[in-house]
């Protein structure tokens, strides 16, 4: 058997979400485990583009037998839309993690975007309700802080990432090597969320989402005013606005946006919410407001921000209702249901607004407008004349490049890894990083693998009395000039490393100490009388070699730590001495070095 | 290790525990108990209570008229009630590194130790522990606050003057160090110190001791502690459950294997089957009902009363009480009744899996939804206009000193067709009513205390396996009332720790390991060698850094070359060396006579002797004198020659 100190590595492979804000999918091989961190669909293609490529890991076998277990960060599909597809359909049965919010919602728009895809679309070899079912069975949630043990050595921990309700960063660890993936998460509390908060866990590897890599965040709070000013001036005029939203998240906090904006501006003009998912989704929102930011939770039970004054359900014959008012509808990309109705109905007057808070897909019409087609042919050949003002928001919740470098100063990782962004945003804030905190920063593209070599210590049991013993002689500051070294036997039995005293280590191996001294006897030529000669050896040790307990005992011998000398004068010649030097090979360096010091005689008085 | 014990109430401990270097309070209970000795404060005057006689002694030479009045036999301290806190003097306080909480019950003392003590250290509690926690707590505060009491009663308080008094009062013990409820802001201080954490959160105090919670069953976000080092562990048990009510189950694997485990918080009634008294509770509030009485039930803010609300949703048709008001009256009704909702990561998987559908967990929301349930902050205001009877109430203190409960005792006390129906456990029922007596109101005693009884803790504790349990004393013999059951206290071997207020406990272990962590350079350089069968050993010289309680070996470092000096300067520069390693084994004669030879050294005689044999070299002028236990190598005047004999020797030597 031997002590086993590998340089061991912890190893990065990209499926998606490398270099790319498509989807997210991460295979993270530390300590032997393997972790799927998210599993995320791309929203802009619609064949086999749209999934993550398992294949890399099945051509060696079932997905179940390589990976430990699947961690999702939030319930945004490109982060969890691919799920069902890979546990029912590719197949895997271990565990997924994901937080309470995430468990409850992410179902929800699983399900949303199958009606889409399938039912809408009529597109086929796509997973079935019954299989988000399924696959929601194989979830473990996770609390925030909660150390789970996943089995003996891998443990995760999730932590608060702000992005959406439920959004966590992910700490996982093994054995002492650790990995830290983020997710999404926002640096700065927004109107409903928090900020992301991680402690100062120092992983091997911090892989963190860049999507706003550049960005130096003014801007979220003009964005707002930005809104609110063009919501605000198209009312003013008589208009109607129309936000398509899905069901949760931007659209909350839009409303908390448009409820704090009625209420003190004392506006009138009504604000509806389409039906179905408002109520349901408000709800979540309520019961699951401790993942909502400091103020909202203070205020819950005075007020509940989500049960909303001014904003009320929505009645399709309302959208014919003379004058101005907002409506929130779904789906948020136009490319169906009441959202879509409504557009088409209010799409001529040029008095009226459409704005789009959120990425479009393809073929939408909420992408053809945003792309500045005024003319959509519909059904039956119809075509409709777009007239009214199209506006396109940003709102998520993303950290900035300001936010990322504050990430890195809590966390304090010895590796960055960039994912989820843009090429060339990313090359920017590798050079930041590495700059900055002087450590690697890794952008791999899809597909790649990025090997990190973590350095990990050996953790061993230390005696307590050895350590205790050791840290008495070392005093309370350690010097660095001159560095103490302690002496000790590492026993390794099975398992377990043990550090311990020589003398332990031979008493708890039941081994006899074998005993080896030295004895040395040097001449010298000294007129004096023994015991004269004895005290000019001590005085002349005792100048020469400072920091050694030196001793004139009475009975005849000088000790330097532990070694004897002694001296006897020759029958013939009182003046030729005889030293005797006697030390055990513990003392080897020491006595070896006094016996060629006595050699050279004693200095002259 | 020591633990000092601050509190003698086996529910409302508060213990300090010594590890490690570090100081942990292990909760931080108030003991109410105190004031069954207090006149009731009522909301509105009571004639009644001011009729009271004050009390003199038998022989009228104490008169103590203004403090203390006569009730039905009883007499009772005419003041602001007060508690007994924990124990101040055993320690100094400020010394205290962290406070861990268990559950909201056990933290009422908490202004009392962090304020005004010199306290700086960290609390650490679940955030549903701080929420309801701050919650009762302000409800105290509201309690004590809305009814001032001018008058301050200290003069009962004398020692000679207490030993003159009549029971329970003479008996009280360290009456002088009772203590006026706390203000508002002295909590919003305290609590300005907890640090919130998640069950199996694993928290690092000063990198020398972990901490973890765990749940405990008994409440929202009650935890039991785990308090270890890598060699090391405690865990400290205060109030679980292992019955299925709302709150998540508990945790009992994690305990297994500790060193020695705390026990606290069992039932307070051991005979009385939580079930059993659920049913009771039903039936005498639908009989009291049924035959045109009013129902009051005196309880916490929190707490069971979510499973009565719960069982009484279920009951409330069957039983044909659809159209009868019940009221939940409380300065913190509302906040407690929200506050339960948004909980769902503490609550039990049932109400965990509403959450997802979503429905809010507990269906008291539907019984305010539907109206059947009211909640109000205090009798004024709305409610006395919305009043209506027959009714049930549910409201605070369970004590009946304070709250608004002593207004409806007032009420509804001298009608024979009311009940009252008690189902906390904290309190002696008799003892709560004696300052209303006589009374006409029937009572029913059905208290509901879901912590474990004897039976299971003996179950949990065989299956969990800890070194050592320390219990209060209390548990270590049956009740007082009944020392005939044997089955209700602790039965252990080796037997349990017993311990009581102001107890100094040794806890018996000795830390025998540390661990410490050796660089990667260090452990590359060893070399191991095998001295058994699967045992491997290493000498290890290295440089011992210890910062922040985590230690770390580095290699040594290499001596900075010496610069070109003087040679008689060099030598005495000569660098202290470190000390060799110990050697083990034995020099075999034959096999080293073979050695000697191959290294030219041919002229050996050798000598037996009668611990094994001396060789004499003997064109060297060398003497080896080899033993089964130590070798002797006498050389003059021949370095290189005693080094190489050294190496020789050392070869048959294992190094340690």
């Amino acid at each position: 058997m031997s002590l086993c100190v590998d340089l061991l590595s912890a190893c990065v492979f990209l499926q998606g979400a490398g270099q790319d804000v498509g989807r997210s999918c991460i295979l993270v091989s530390i300590g032997g485990k393997n972790i799927m961190l998210d599993c995320g669909m791309h929203m802009g293609y619609n064949d086999d583009r749209r999934f993550p490529d398992f294949s890399y890991v099945t051509q060696n076998g079932r997905l179940t037998d390589f990976l430990d277990c699947v961690i999702i960060s939030h319930f945004h599909l490109d982060h969890c839309g691919a799920l069902p597809y890979m546990s029912e359909m590719v197949g895997y049965d271990g565990p997924i993690y994901m937080t309470h919010p995430t468990k409850a919602i992410c179902p929800i728009l699983l399900e949303d975007f199958r009606k889409i895809t399938v039912d809408k679309k009529g597109e086929t070899n796509f997973f079935t309700s019954q299989m988000i079912k399924d696959c929601m069975k194989k979830v473990v949630p996770l609390n925030l802080h909660q150390t789970v043990q996943v089995d003996d050595e891998l443990e995760i921990k999730a932590y608060y990432a702000g992005h959406v309700l439920g959004a966590a960063m992910v700490y996982i660890k093994v054995g002492s090597e650790s990995v830290v993936y983020t997710g999404d998460y926002n640096m700065t509390p927004d109107r409903h969320l928090g900020a992301a908060w991680i402690d100062k866990c120092r992983p091997d590897i911090l892989i963190s989402e860049s999507t706003y890599a550049t960005t130096i965040r003014d801007s979220k709070r003009c964005r707002e005013r930005d809104f609110l000013k063009k919501v605000h001036e198209s009312i003013e005029r008589g208009g109607k606005v129309l936000i398509p939203v899905f069901a949760l998240g931007r659209a909350q906090e839009l409303c908390i946006l448009l409820e704090t904006f009625w209420e003190r501006m004392n506006l009138k003009a009504p604000i509806y919410f389409s039906t179905g998912m408002t109520e349901k989704a408000n709800h979540y929102y309520k019961l699951f407001i401790t993942w909502t930011n400091q103020k909202i939770r203070k205020t819950f039970v005075q007020r509940n921000m989500f049960e909303f004054k001014h904003i009320k359900a929505f009645d399709r014959s309302y959208a014919d209702n003379p004058g101005p008012m907002v409506v929130f509808a779904t789906p948020g990309m136009l490319h169906a249901g009441q959202s879509l109705q409504i557009f088409k109905k209010w799409a001529g007057n040029e008095k009226n607004m459409v704005i789009m808070p959120g990425y479009c897909v393809q073929g939408t019409i909420g992408h053809k407008i945003l792309n500045g087609q005024r003319k959509l042919e519909m059904e039956g050949r119809a075509t409709l004349d777009v007239k009214l003002q199209v506006e396109y928001m940003s709102f998520s919740a993303h950290a900035d490049a300001k936010g990322i470098m504050q990430l890195i100063r809590m966390a304090e990782p010895r590796n960055m890894l960039l994912v989820h962004g843009e090429a060339a945003k990313m090359e920017f804030l590798k050079g930041k990083i590495e700059q900055e905190f002087s450590i690697d920063c890794y952008m791999p593209a899809n597909g790649e693998t990025v090997t990190v070599k973590t350095n990990p210590s050996v953790p061993v049991d230390m005696s307590v009395n050895l350590l205790k013993r050791e840290m008495a002689l070392g005093g309370p500051l350690p010097d660095p000039k001159k560095p103490r070294s302690m002496h000790g036997t590492l026993i390794m039995k099975e398992s377990s490393l043990k550090l311990v005293s020589s003398e332990q280590a031979l008493k708890e191996l039941g081994l006899n100490e074998h005993q080896l001294r030295f004895t040395c006897r040097v001449p010298l030529q000294d007129p004096h009388s023994d015991s004269e000669t004895l005290h000019r050896i001590y005085t002349h040790l005792k100048s020469l070699l400072k920091g050694y307990t030196i001793q004139h005992l009475p009975d005849g011998t000088v000790m330097v730590e532990s070694i004897v000398i002694k001296v006897s004068s020759s029958a013939e010649d009182a003046n030729a001495k005889i030293l005797l030097l006697s030390w055990s090979y513990q003392d080897e360096d020491l006595g070896s070095f006094l016996s060629s010091v006595l050699k050279k005689g004693l200095p002259k008085m | 290790m020591k633990l000092y014990c601050l509190s003698g109430h086996p529910t409302l401990p508060c213990n300090v525990l010594k590890f490690k270097s570090t100081t942990i309070m292990l909760d931080c209970g108030l003991d109410t108990t105190s004031v069954l000795n207090f006149l009731p404060l009522p909301l509105v005057h009571s004639p009644r209570l001011s009729k009271l006689p004050g009390w003199i002694s038998k022989d009228g030479t104490i008169n103590l008229e203004k403090e203390l009045k006569e009730c039905a036999g009883r007499v009772f301290v005419d003041s602001q009630p007060e508690f007994c806190l924990p124990e101040k003097e055993l320690l100094d306080l400020s010394t205290i590194d962290v406070i861990l909480i268990s559950n909201y019950h056990c933290m009422m003392a908490l202004p009392y130790i962090t304020e005004h003590t010199g306290f700086t250290g960290t609390v650490y509690a679940t955030e549903p522990t701080l929420q309801i926690g701050r919650l009762l707590m302000e409800e105290l505060v509201n309690f004590m606050e809305r009814v001032p009491k001018a008058q301050s009663a200290t003069s009962w308080k004398n020692k000679d003057m207490q030993r003159l008094l009549p029971g329970p009062l003479k008996d009280a013990v360290d009456v002088w160090t009772w203590k006026r409820c706390y203000g508002i802001q002295e909590v919003n201080s305290a609590l300005s110190r907890v640090q919130l954490v998640g069950y199996s959160q694993k928290v690092e105090l000063f990198g020398a001791v972990q901490v973890s919670p765990l749940s405990s069953g008994y409440s929202l976000g009650s935890s039991n502690w785990i308090i270890q080092s890598h060699h090391e562990k405690v865990a400290y048990v205060s109030g679980s459950s292992l019955l299925t009510t709302h709150p998540q189950p508990m945790d009992q694997s994690s305990l297994k294997n500790s060193d020695v485990l705390i026990l606290t918080g069992l039932t307070q009634m051991p005979t009385a089957n939580p079930d059993g008294m659920l049913g009771e509770f039903c039936s005498n509030l639908a009989m009291t009902i049924r035959a045109g009485g009013n129902v009051l039930v005196p309880c916490y803010s929190s707490g069971v009363i979510y499973d009565l609300l719960e069982c009484l949703y279920q009951f409330i048709d069957s039983a044909n009480l659809g159209t009868t008001p019940f009221y939940f009256i409380s300065p913190v009704a509302n906040s407690s009744l929200e506050f339960s909702q948004i909980f769902a990561e503490w609550l039990c998987h049932n109400k965990q899996t509403k959450v997802y559908l979503p429905e809010p967990p507990f269906p008291h929301a539907e019984l305010i939804q539907t109206n059947k349930l009211k909640h109000y902050p205090s009798i004024h205001g709305d409610f006395s206009s919305d009043f209506r009877q027959p009714c049930v109430v549910f409201t605070g203190h369970p004590s009946l000193r304070f709250g608004d409960v002593v207004h409806f005792m007032e009420l509804w006390g001298k009608s024979g067709l009311n009940t009252i129906i008690f189902t906390e456990p904290d309190f002696s029922y008799l003892d709560a009513l004696a300052p209303y007596q006589p009374l006409a109101m029937k009572c029913v005693y059905c208290p509901i205390d879901t912590r474990l009884n004897f039976h299971q803790v003996a179950k949990l504790l065989k299956e969990v396996q800890p070194l050592h349990v320390v219990c209060p004393e209390q548990y270590t013999q049956p009740p007082m009332t009944q020392s005939h059951r044997s089955d209700l206290m602790l039965e252990l071997q080796p037997p349990p720790m017993p311990y009581r207020r102001c107890s100094v406990l040794n806890l018996p272990f000795r830390r025998r390991y540390e661990r410490v962590y050796i660089l990667p350079e260090l452990a590359h350089s060893l070399v191991p060698t095998e001295v058994k069968p699967g045992v491997s050993i290493a000498t290890v010289s290295a440089v011992l850094h210890s910062k922040d309680n985590k230690h770390t070996l580095q290699s040594v470092p290499k001596p900075p070359p010496v610069p070109p000096t003087k040679k008689r300067k060099r030598v005495m520069e000569e660098p202290p060396v470190a000390p060799k390693p110990l050697l083990s084994g034995a020099v075999p004669l034959e096999a080293f006579l073979a050695t000697l030879q191959m290294h030219g050294i041919t002229e050996v005689k050798v000598e037996e002797t009668a611990d094994g044999h001396i060789l004499h070299l003997q064109a060297e002028d060398t003497l080896i004198q080899l033993e089964e236990d130590g070798t002797h190598i006498v050389c003059d005047n021949n370095e290189p020659l005693r080094t190489t004999l050294r190496d020789l020797v050392l070869r048959f030597l294992q190094k340690l």
